[in-house]
């Protein structure tokens, strides 16, 4: 239990140390400001190494993509168009989740269609098992055979 | 009905195989350009050679352009760079350089060592413009239409193969189009 608790703490503060070198070679004027670059950071996706956001990457268009947020977070830009500053030039590819769009409905409402097949197929089963267990009663015939049997020992 | 029922684990196997092999042969690095279709984006950069030179977009018009992103901190830009000195010779597209995110002395160098195949090379040190053209790394390529449109974008080094194969036909049809 304790080597669990120390496990714990380690990759904890290893996941705080990974946050804090990509934004603190960068100077804002508030902490609302800090919190938004901080969020786009982490929702945009390097376009080099795909299994990590743009916080997360050490390669080298990171981070200049991360000093472009920052950039266009000082020129005052909203969200959704440093969002669109990079979803122009990269693709819908940058966005950790991916738009609501005809292309990925399948994406997004698939493993919800699944699960309720899923539960749909459970509850025809269960509905199913309680009648084969009353064919299971023996026929009148097989009660005879059984009280002979019986009656041997 | 039961029978029907019956196979439905079998279908949804199938289902889940060709889904499954389709993803798992797709090539995850090859990414559909954002920018394909559209103008290149207007900058102001100075030339590699020129410093005084500052270069726009519109000195990449009226031609067929290949504008390759290069870099001398870059492995596979050395690998590529006899094949582009075979196709500034051939004559057929105006073949012109951005210098990505690199050094300007190292650069220069760089061309006097080997061959410069370059009509010209932008200088980006910032990765200013690399990041207007989506670039994500060196060698990539763009195909550039007369109208000053990008057509193609090739990440990776070009050798004999890709540019029989991907981009020959592509500039085929460009030449048809003028």
């Amino acid at each position: 239990m304790k080597k669990l608790v120390h496990l714990l703490f380690i990759a904890v503060t290893i996941c705080f140390t990974a946050q804090a070198w990509s934004t603190d070679t960068y100077q804002f004027q508030d902490e609302v400001t800090q919190k938004r670059y901080q969020s786009l950071v982490k929702e945009l996706r390097c376009p080099k190494c795909q299994n990590q956001n743009l916080a997360d990457s050490n390669a080298p268009i990171a981070a200049d993509l991360r000093r472009e947020v920052y950039e266009l977070l000082q020129q005052g830009k909203s969200d959704g168009e440093i969002v669109d500053f990079m979803v122009k030039r990269y693709g819908d590819f940058v966005l950790y989740r991916p738009k609501v769009s005809t292309l990925t409905y399948v994406l997004w409402f698939g493993p919800a269609v699944l699960l309720l097949i899923g539960v749909i197929v459970v509850v025809i089963i269960l509905r199913k098992k309680p009648a084969r267990k009353v064919q299971k009663s023996l026929s009148n015939q097989q009660q005879n055979k059984l009280a002979e049997i019986l009656k041997d020992k | 009905m039961n029978k029907i029922i019956r196979f439905i684990p079998l279908v949804l196997f199938i289902a889940l195989g060709v889904v499954l092999y389709r993803g798992l042969s797709l090539n995850p690095q090859a990414l559909p350009s954002a920018l394909v279709g559209q103008k290149v984006p207007s900058f102001v950069l100075t030339q590699l050679l020129k410093p005084d030179n500052t270069l726009t977009e519109k000195d990449l018009q009226g031609d067929i352009v290949l504008l390759n992103v290069w870099g001398t901190w870059c492995v596979y830009c050395k690998y590529e760079h006899p094949y582009l000195v075979d196709i500034a010779q051939s004559g057929r597209v105006a073949l012109y350089g951005l210098n990505y995110k690199d050094d300007r002395q190292d650069a220069k160098q760089w061309l006097v060592d080997y061959q410069n195949p370059y009509q010209l090379s932008i200088f980006d040190p910032l990765g200013k413009l690399g990041i207007e053209l989506g670039v994500t790394a060196a060698p990539e390529t763009f195909v550039i239409d007369k109208q000053g449109i990008i057509r193609m974008k090739h990440v990776g080094p070009i050798d004999g193969d890709i540019w029989q194969q991907k981009f020959l036909p592509m500039i085929e049809i460009l030449e048809q189009e003028s």
